[in-house]
This record gives C-alpha cells, structure tokens and sequence, in this order.
C-alpha cells in the first residue's frame, strides 16, 4: 500500500536526471561521428570473427588473380603484358564484388533483430548505414592493399609513380563506397542475406565481366562494347589503370583501342559517376531506412 | 479504507501544489495500426503510473508487441496519442529514446561481439562516455550473473544467458521507463523464474516497466496492475486481484465420459457453482474456494447418481480469462511474421 507514496518521491528525482546525462556530452554532428564510428567498429570486429568472411573477402580474389595470371592470361594480349592490365581490373573487380557483402549484413541485422534495439537508441539513425558502408571502406582499403603484394608477387609492376598509384587506389576504393550505398538500398528492401545475395549478384556480374577488368573491350562485338566501354566499371578500372601504369602505357593502350579516351577524361567521368551514384543513392537507402 | 484514500487525494493535490504532479509514465489513447489487411490496434488506451509495473496481457496477435514498437518509437500509429514521460512519441521521438530502454522475446542482440562488447556498443549509441560505459558494462555483467561470459561470443551463449544480456543491454543507460517484450517466451521454467528475479530486483529501484506476456501467471507474478488486450483492444484492465475476481481464483473442471454426460450434468453443477459451462465432454466452473466447493460439487453429482470421469482444480490460465472476459478461446492472429513465436502452455501445471 505505499507504492503510491514511493512513486512520488522515487521517479521525479529519476525522471529529471535521467535526460541531462545523456545530453550532456557533445552535439549533434559529433554524436553521428561517434555513432558510425561505434558501428564500423563493430561491423569489423566481425569481419575478424567469422572466417567464412574473411575467406569470401580475400580468398576468393587471389585466386582470381591467380587463374587470370596464369591459366587464361597466356592467350590475352595487350601491350605493356597481361599482368600490368589485370591487376588494376582486379582491384575493381574486388571490390564490386565486395560491395555485395554491404547487402548481405544489412540484410542480416534487419532481420536478426539488433537493428530494432538501434530504432529505440537515440543514436543518430543514419549510422547504421555509415558504419555499414564506412567498415566497407576500411575492409575494401585492406583488401586493395593485400591484392597489391599479391599483384607485386605475380608480377605487377606499375610505373605510374606513388602519388598516382595511391590516387588510383583512391579512386578505385571511392567508387565501392559509392556501390556500397547501392547495395545498402538492396540490403534494406530484401529479406535476408541469401535474397540479398541472389539480387546483388545479377547486378554486379555483368557489371565485372562484361568490362574492361579481364580483357580489352574492343575485341567484344560491336554491341557488346557500346555498354562494356562506358558503364561505370569499365571507366573507374580504366582511369585506375592509366593512373598506375603511368603516361607511356596510357597511350599504348589508346593506340590500340583499349583506351577510348585519355586518363584524364576517365579520371573525370570516374569522379562524375561516383558522385551521381552518392547522389541517388544515399538519400534512397536513407529513406528506405527510416521507412521500413 | 477511506481515510487512507483522503490521505492519497491529499498528497497528490500536495503534489499539484509543488508543481511535481507527475502525469502518467506511459499514456495511450486511441491508438490504431494497420499492417495492410490486419488491424493490428484498434483504439488501445492504457495508463502507466510511475514507478508501476503494467502487464500487457494477451494472446499472440492480439496487439502487444505492436503497442510496444509504438510507444518505443520504431513505428508510428495511423492515429492515437501514445505519451512516455508526457512525451509524445510521433512528435519527439529521439526524446523519448533517450528515456527508454527496450528489451524483446527476439535477443536483439550482436551474436558475434561477446557479451561486454554488446553492452558497451548499446553504451556508446546512448553516448555516454568510456568510462561510465566500462564501468556500467562490469556491473551489468555481474549482476545478471554474466561475468564468467563476459569475453565469450554469444555463440556460446544459451537462451537464457542471451535474453539476460538482452536485458542488460537495455538497462545501460539507466532509462527511466523500461519496456520487456515477452521476456520470458520460450525460456525454460528455471531461466524463466531467473528472469523473474531480476526484473523484480530492477522494479525495486523504481522503474516504471511495461510488461508484455502470454502467460497469466508471468503479469500475476510481476505487474501492479494487468491490461487484456485482444484484437488490438484493451477488454479488461485492473489489479491481477481484481481481474482474478472475475473469473474465480482456480477453475474447476470435470471431466465426462462424453458431451452427453456433461450436458446432463451442467444443471446440477451449475446448482453450485452458478458460472458453470460445459466444453465438450468438461464442465468448467470458476470457483472461489477450490477445495470446499469441489466437495460440494462431488456430493451433488454423487447425489445424482452422475458417472464422473476426472476433476482438476487449476489456476486460470489466459484461455480461462479470454473465456470470461470475450466468451471466446484466445485466438491467435498474426499480423507480423515474426509475431508468430508459438508459445508454450501457460498455465502451471493443474493439481489433482
């Protein structure tokens, strides 16, 4: 018979502090920073944990590396050697298929339930997505920097300089942030990470294949290269490659056909396709979050 | 009685005086959501006092989890007002979270981080600093019996070490007012009794929890006060000892060889027991004091020379409540999916 007494004097003192400890640190913008930062972490974290990850993440593009280098490159030719050719496609190649994986763990948090608990935190919502698509930066940098010592092993040697070469990786790795954003979008409108997988994939394999990754696209027929010599891989893996192989290789290229355009000019559409990707898809999947 | 009420009038106008009147913890009126083809609530209205348990009582379907996703602001209603702290959750809601915690029969919880790494992420989305998080997530740990688990991965975890580290995790940022989702569905009786446990401890300081459950026994063991919610509608709401006055504090039921023999025997049964009904080949009546009105009821039949086959005095289940309060069995509807979580039996076992 006292709960009526205590409920006076034990919840206004409660009720009152409760909100001033939370607010009392930082504002708006430093809490979405913490926020994402605190979520990439804990993507990371489970690209360390779960080993099928790890072997889907680097496994799989060594032995891509390993079966272009050395079981069809013998009957690929392009000036300057195969391997100089293949190794920027690869780190494109890499991390579109990657992106796939930013899908897949929304995918999964969606449906696991964790991301209920995040709707009634009162964090900033929209790092869920960062830190999904920040982690996917951070994993994707790793995975450029292993491919380049696997690419060194097997021969790649660029001669664009370092400043172009870290450039060309920039650009590489801006672009998968970019298809992150995408693959966030197919992550949060399907049900689970197998339906997020068999959605990404049919996007994400023309877009690898029919491409200037593992061969030159003017040996495609005709029809075949008016997609494959301008859609967004073929540009931002060409205008990493001109940047790596350095000026002399760039034209080599072009003299034959490969290039259709100078590395500037690549570097430039590269630029403008990631930014009208950011440009769409980022307030897409953000409203595609708060809706569901 | 009365005097105690003057006094209780008297310190709440006190209250008013001082400017410390304190409105409803958790207020509802009116409050509608449709999923497409399912009216999952249709006009719910509760009242929460502070410092109160309130069990949300009902089958599934019925609309609980629903309520709860509302007031915990991950959906809007179509209509209604719905108030935490008298503030309201569509027009405030990153207010609201800050006030919340929110623990669900779905352990929304990261199965690879271990179980400190759970509780300090859940410490750095609320924002607080690394200490305090630290800090809080040792004592949370201890005090749900989770230390020796603490750098382990929920992997490891079984089902009810998971739901404790669930509901740890809400209680990071010391909210004010806690919601528990089914905390116990599908647990096992001595993880459920664990549970129990804890969440009374946690009331003790003076949260304010509302409670959603299945089982009778569960809003019986924890709540101050208990509402019945069916088809997205409150159909009853008081103390467990006023709604248990409804419908009798233990069932009784006699069994027959056949619907005929329980049809023959309702009319001298009901003699004693007046709400008597039969249900089959069952005579159910709801009685107030089990064992005398047993006997009674055994000497009537054997006075009428009537074949039993069985009796069982019971406590009421939620199925005994649903047939009191609507005259119908609990139904189960699913407007969600992940609603769906079969549950089992609830009432505890009958004695014979």
């Amino acid at each position: 018979m006292t709960a009526p007494e205590a409920s006076i004097a034990v919840t206004v003192p409660r009720t009152a502090a409760a909100s001033p400890s939370i607010e009392a640190t930082g504002s708006k913008l430093s809490w979405a920073v913490k926020d994402t930062l605190a979520l990439a972490k804990r993507n990371l974290l489970h690209y360390t944990r779960v080993p099928q990850l790890l072997v889907f993440t680097f496994i799989q593009p060594i032995m891509f590396v390993l079966l272009f280098r050395y079981v069809f490159g013998g009957s690929i030719a392009v000036p300057g050697g195969y391997v100089n050719y293949l190794m920027p496609g690869i780190f494109g190649q890499t991390v579109v298929f990657g992106a796939t994986s930013t899908a897949i763990g929304l995918a999964e948090d969606l449906g696991g339930g964790i991301i209920e608990r995040f709707r009634s935190l009162p964090m900033v919502r929209m790092s869920v997505l960062a830190g999904r698509t920040g982690a996917d930066v951070v994993r994707n940098t790793g995975v450029v920097i292993v491919m380049f010592i696997v690419g060194f092993a097997v021969g790649f040697r660029p001669h664009g300089g370092v400043p172009r070469i870290v450039l060309g990786a920039a650009l590489v790795l801006a672009f998968a942030f970019a298809l992150s954003w995408v693959m966030a979008l197919v992550g949060l409108k399907v049900a689970n990470g197998e339906a997020a997988q068999a959605v990404a994939f049919p996007l994400m394999f023309p877009l690898t294949f029919a491409s200037s990754v593992f061969v030159r696209v003017d040996t495609m027929p005709g029809w075949l290269q008016g997609f494959a010599a301008h859609q967004p891989v073929t540009v931002v893996v060409n205008a990493a490659r001109g940047l790596m192989l350095g000026p002399e290789a760039s034209a080599q290229l072009r003299a034959v056909g490969t290039f259709t355009t100078s590395t500037t000019s690549y570097v430039l559409q590269s630029v403008a396709w990631i930014a009208a990707i950011l440009a769409i898809f980022v307030p897409l999947a953000v409203r595609q979050f708060n809706k569901s | 009685m009365v005097v105690f009420n003057q006094y209780l009038t008297f310190l709440n106008d006190l209250a008013t005086v001082d400017g410390m009147s304190q409105p409803p913890a958790i207020e509802v009126s009116g409050l509608t959501k449709r999923f497409g083809e399912v009216q999952a609530l249709s006009g719910v209205d509760l009242a929460v006092e502070p410092g109160t348990v309130y069990g949300l009582l009902g089958p599934n379907g019925a609309g609980k989890t629903t309520t709860v996703r509302v007031l915990t602001t991950i959906i809007r209603p179509d209509a209604g007002i719905a108030r935490v702290l008298g503030i309201d959750v569509t027009k405030d809601p990153q207010r609201v979270r800050q006030s919340i915690g929110l623990a669900g029969q779905y352990a929304a919880v990261d199965e690879v981080l271990t179980g400190r790494e759970n509780l300090e992420l859940v410490g750095q989305l609320t924002h607080q600093s690394r200490s305090v998080v630290t800090k809080r997530a040792d004592e949370l740990l201890e005090r749900f019996g989770l230390s020796h688990a603490a750098d382990r991965s929920l992997k490891t975890y079984s089902g009810g070490m998971r739901r404790r580290l669930d509901l740890a995790a809400s209680l990071v940022h010391r909210p004010p007012v806690l919601f528990l989702d089914e905390p116990t569905t599908g647990l096992d009786p001595k993880s459920r009794n664990d549970l129990w446990d804890m969440i009374r401890e946690l009331v003790a300081d003076g949260t304010t929890l509302l409670l959603t459950t299945q089982y009778l026994e569960e809003a019986d063991v924890l709540a101050d006060r208990i509402a019945v919610i069916d088809r997205g509608t409150v159909i009853a709401d008081g103390t467990a000892a006023e709604l248990k006055a409804q419908m009798g504090a233990t069932v009784l039921e006699i069994s027959f060889v056949d619907a005929r023999g329980a049809d023959a025997a309702l009319a001298t049964i009901a003699s004693v027991v007046p709400g008597a009904e039969t249900d089959g080949a069952v005579v159910r009546a709801p009685v107030y004091d089990g064992a005398k009105t047993a006997m009674e009821v055994l000497r009537a039949i054997d006075a009428a020379g009537l074949d039993v086959g069985g009796l069982t005095v019971r406590e009421p289940s939620l199925d005994d409540v649903f047939l009191t309060l609507t005259g119908h069995r609990a139904e189960e509807i699913d407007p969600r999916p992940d609603d769906s979580d079969v549950a089992p039996a609830a009432a505890p076992g009958g004695a014979q």
